[in-house]
């Protein structure tokens, strides 16, 4: 999603674009994403401003795409607390993101009914957030691909690159590929997950590790799930470093009437076999804060690796490390929600307009401590 | 029925019995795993979905005196013998929804099949897994496929033996391979009227393997003997001739049957109605691969085209402890499962029980086994699947009955979203994605995929797998799963 | 004397075999069809006959989506027609 995004941008600006799929569309990271667009689940910080201006994006790109074509839907989110500390947790947190601009209104016990008739009554207290909206991931990227080629841009899948050209002086000149060389002024790593793999071949390691996930999917139903909903608890998930299993309830229903299920993070590295453990505590948790899912028939699991980076903020922008080199990675489990913002972003940073906001947060080498380094020029460097 | 040995559990918790050896599936490959591994010392679960053993081929009702079946004399052998055998448990009406390796074997997950028994969750601990799963039609789509009134060969087949209940009073029967015979054979004998047997293939090509005719008469001499039954019935048997669309509004009253050439492409012109009140539809079997697929067993592509589990010598998956028999490892009929199943349960007794086949017992099996693969790998050869088959789709075509995707809705996946593999077409038109999980359209789809990447290739592995995958082999409710 | 079992469809009474399935004694009884798909409201009754399509779905005792193929007809069984996916009482 984050490559086709930065693809749509750069091509919509008037780049020459040429994306390198190593397998197939949105076959990555991308597959086994949810379709989170939130701002709900931000903090204050760089994340959350990102998370508004990819909103802002994800709209328009509704907008001027279709957002039937995308699967976009301006749900909504619910934020469900279930108990005291957890109620008075959330209040704390909604008051300040309602001080940042984002759209938060506090939901009493009562209230919660309202916004989800079949949510458990024993929930202590909510919060509605109208700004998160739903898109299906795979849909999306290919979408935005398809447009990007109308734009000029070439789509190659089957296309791993194996190395990474240099000219005299040390800049990147282009990529190595199983069916040729290929040569480029910028080279954009928004190779998700293995990002890091993908970095260090270029020169440029950045820290990007696997964070395994699983999902549950039911049988299809009716609209038995109106918005987003999850529990207080999934911002603290996100923001934790613990190495073990880290659960929160996240439950929402898609156009195709079925019900995804999740929430849960562990670093397993890329183990790919099935945690019986893992599906067992999210259908628990889940029947708490919905009931009627006890009768509800699992259809399906799959898993998916969240591209994290240890201070959970992404990499984006120009890497002063090797110039020419760009990345656009790391973004954990908000990577289809901030692709559009990482997207524009790029393109920004890589015409010479301003950018939207400063990359300084992101940029690629905050990982390594050096003397004296100056902070990276949001302009493309030559 | 012996006790089960709920109290033997290893870890000393109640309520989960544990085994040598579990064998899934309770056809013929699994009753011969079964009996062989229990004969030769290991404490053996035999596990199936149904009441009552023998799997697809040998469904029968109870008092079925087996006038209308092969070889019964066989499953009667088998079934006393599970029946009577003090270290076999056959644990019928269990749906295994999923198989995790677990500390020293294995552990199979299943729930009550059928909804009154309470629905409990079953655990079963197994140190070495037999896996015969066995095989279901497969399946082509064709304009008006979805009517009532169109059933699978292999529905119409267990409705008659297994419930008494025939599809409907003129039914045409259509498709490839020699299952089509007796399910119109048994039609006819039931008292219905078949319209036609239409063969889409041309089995004369079964003449260029005589070494595996000289081996095993038997089928041929069974074969002829349903020609003769179809003969006096003036039923007409017609090859390069297919159904190509069924008719009805609210069910099937009539279908368009025509005429193909090599390939299997319509022949314009050739068209002709039928009156029918139901069709039997078959292209062959997919194997029923998911369990060894989440236990992340090898699969490779057999000669029909079918993605199964790559078994070893000894019947060995990929995944030790793990031994397939049956159809699960290469479509091959009734005797090779028997055959395989044998040295599967004989192999998974050996490295449990300790008990060691004799080798004599074991040449005169591998050697059976080598005929029968060799007579299967002809009758595959005979009657192909030929991609000229997707000639007969419209754009309104349903290639995913559960999800009611069309033809139209693929092909933008491929031609308008990029997508170049059958998974890539799932993930972004939905075919695969509704309650059959992809076991009907599974191979259509990958036909589709790769014909419209490849310029008319066949489905590869890759393909195949993308819609064979299956986490949750069959339901369960978040309920069970949480262990409420 | 025949001591069939006997469940009701609808308002019918349905006879049925001991052991056999609801979908077979309902395609005994001359139904095709007893569920409308989710999309296009089109009916369907069996297919497979084996329980691996899904296409068979009926309402029994009250409990949505149960393979008719497999689900054994028992005395006094409560079977309804299902349409999509037979949960309109959880729509919301």
């Amino acid at each position: 999603m984050v490559g086709a995004a930065c693809a749509f941008y750069c091509a919509d600006a008037g780049l020459r674009v040429t994306v390198l799929e190593r397998a197939s569309v949105a076959g990555g990271t991308t597959s086994a994403g949810e379709g989170n667009i939130l701002v709900s689940d931000k903090e204050a910080g760089a994340e959350l401003d990102l998370a508004l201006l990819s909103i802002r994006l994800w709209r328009e790109l509704g907008d001027r795409i279709g957002a039937g074509q995308l699967e976009l839907q301006p749900k909504g989110g619910v934020v469900v607390a279930q108990t005291p500390e957890a109620a008075a947790g959330l209040a704390a947190l909604t008051a300040r993101q309602r001080a940042l601009g984002v759209e938060v209104t506090d939901v009493s016990q009562a209230e919660l009914p309202e916004l989800e008739p079949n949510l458990t009554r024993r929930a202590c207290s909510g919060a509605w957030y109208p700004q998160d909206m739903q898109v299906q991931p795979m849909l999306a990227a290919a979408e935005l691909l398809r447009q990007a080629r109308a734009m000029g841009a070439s789509v190659r899948t089957r296309t791993e690159v194996t190395g990474f050209r240099r000219d005299a002086g040390g800049a990147l000149a282009g990529v190595d590929t199983e069916s040729g060389p290929l040569t480029a002024r910028w080279v954009i790593n928004a190779a998700g997950t293995w990002g890091g793999e993908v970095a260090a071949l270029a020169g440029a390691p950045v820290p990007v590790l696997p964070r395994r996930g699983f999902i549950l999917v039911t049988e299809p139903l009716p609209v038995v799930v109106r918005h987003k909903v999850y529990t207080a608890d999934y911002v603290a998930s996100v923001a934790s470093s613990d190495a073990g299993l880290e659960t929160s309830v996240v439950v929402e229903g898609t156009r195709a009437g079925t019900v995804l299920i999740g929430a849960s993070r562990e670093r397993v590295g890329f183990d790919r076999q099935v945690s019986l453990t893992v599906l067992r505590t999210l259908a628990a948790q889940a029947i708490g804060l919905f009931p009627f899912l006890a009768e509800t028939v699992l259809l399906r699991s799959y898993l998916g690796f969240r591209p994290y980076c240890p201070d959970h903020l992404p990499v984006i922008g120009a890497d002063p490390r090797v110039p020419g080199l760009v990345h656009a990675c790391g973004h954990e489990g908000a990577g289809i929600g901030l692709a559009a913002a990482t997207g524009r972003l790029i393109a920004q940073s890589l015409t010479g307009a301003a950018t939207d906001l400063d990359l300084t947060p992101f940029r690629p080498d905050r990982f390594t401590p050096e003397p004296a380094r100056a902070a990276a020029q949001p302009g493309g460097t030559a | 029925m012996p006790a089960s040995p709920a109290e033997h559990a290893p870890d000393g918790s109640a309520g989960i019995a544990a085994y040598d050896v579990a064998v899934l599936g309770a056809g013929p490959a699994g009753l011969a795993a079964s009996t062989a591994a229990a004969r030769a010392g290991a404490r053996t679960a035999l596990v199936d979905l149904a009441a009552r053993v023998g799997g697809q081929y040998w469904r029968h009702r109870e008092g079925d005196s087996g006038a209308g079946h092969h070889h019964w004399p066989a499953l009667r052998g088998l079934r006393d013998a599970a029946g009577g055998h003090d270290r076999l448990d056959f644990l019928p009406g269990l749906a295994v929804w999923h198989v995790e390796r677990t500390p020293g074997g294995f552990t199979v997950h299943a729930t009550a099949a059928q909804e009154t028994a309470g629905r409990q969750a079953r655990e079963i601990r197994c140190r070495a897994l037999v896996v015969a799963t066995g095989a279901y039609d497969r399946q082509l789509p064709f304009p008006g496929w979805t009517l009532p009134g169109v059933y699978t060969a292999g529905g119409t087949q267990a409705l008659l033996k297994g419930h008494g209940v025939t599809v409907g009073q003129r039914v045409a029967v259509a498709g490839t391979g020699p299952f089509l015979l007796p399910v119109a054979t048994a039609l006819a004998r039931a008292g219905a009227t078949v319209a036609g047997v239409f063969e889409a293939g041309s089995p004369a090509g079964f003449r260029r393997h005589p070494a595996a005719i000289a081996g095993r008469p038997g089928p041929l001499i069974e074969g002829a003997g349903y020609l003769a039954t179809l003969a006096r019935h003036r039923i007409p048997y017609r090859t390069r001739t297919t159904v190509v669309a069924a008719h009805g509004t609210d069910r099937v009253t009539a279908v368009t049957v025509a005429r193909l050439d090599a390939d299997w492409r319509v022949l314009p012109g050739t068209g002709q109605r039928l009156d029918c009140d139901a069709v039997a539809v078959g292209y062959g079997f997919t194997p029923q691969i998911e369990i060894p697929l989440q236990l992340g067993c090898a699969t490779r592509l057999d000669a029909d085209g079918s993605l199964v589990a790559a078994a070893g010598e000894d019947q060995r998956g990929s995944v030790p402890g793990v031994y397939l028999a049956g159809e699960v490892c290469g479509v091959g009929g009734a005797v090779l499962a028997l055959v395989e199943g044998e040295l599967a349960g004989l192999h998974a007794a050996w490295t449990t029980a300790g008990t060691r086949p004799r080798a004599r017992a074991l040449a005169r099996l591998t050697r059976r086994r080598s005929a029968l693969r060799a007579f299967a790998a002809g009758l595959h050869d005979a009657f192909p699947v030929r991609p000229g088959w997707m000639s007969w789709l419209a754009q309104d075509t349903q290639v995913c009955r559960c999800e009611e995707v069309s033809v139209a809705e693929v092909r933008r996946a491929v031609t308008e979203l990029g997508a170049t593999d059958a998974r890539t077409v799932k993930l972004l038109a939905r075919p695969g994605m509704g309650l059959c999980q992809g076991r009907v359209c599974g191979y259509a789809t990958a036909c589709l995929a790769a014909s419209l990447r490849d310029q008319g290739g066949a489905p590869g592995e890759e393909d195949l797998r993308g819609l064979a995958a299956r986490p949750v082999a069959q339901p369960v409710t978040l309920g069970q799963l949480a262990g409420q | 004397m025949s001591d069939r079992l006997r469940f009701t469809f609808g308002d019918r009474e349905i006879p049925a075999e001991p052991g056999q399935s609801i979908g077979a004694a309902l395609i005994a009884a001359g139904y095709r069809s007893w569920r409308t798909t989710r999309q296009g409201g089109a009916p369907r009754g069996i297919f497979c006959g084996i329980g691996i399509c899904f296409d068979c779905l009926v309402i029994v005792n009250g409990r949505p989506s149960q393979r008719a193929c497999l689900t054994e007809a028992r005395h006094g069984d409560q079977v309804e027609p299902q349409e999509g996916a037979g949960r309109a009482g959880l729509a919301c």
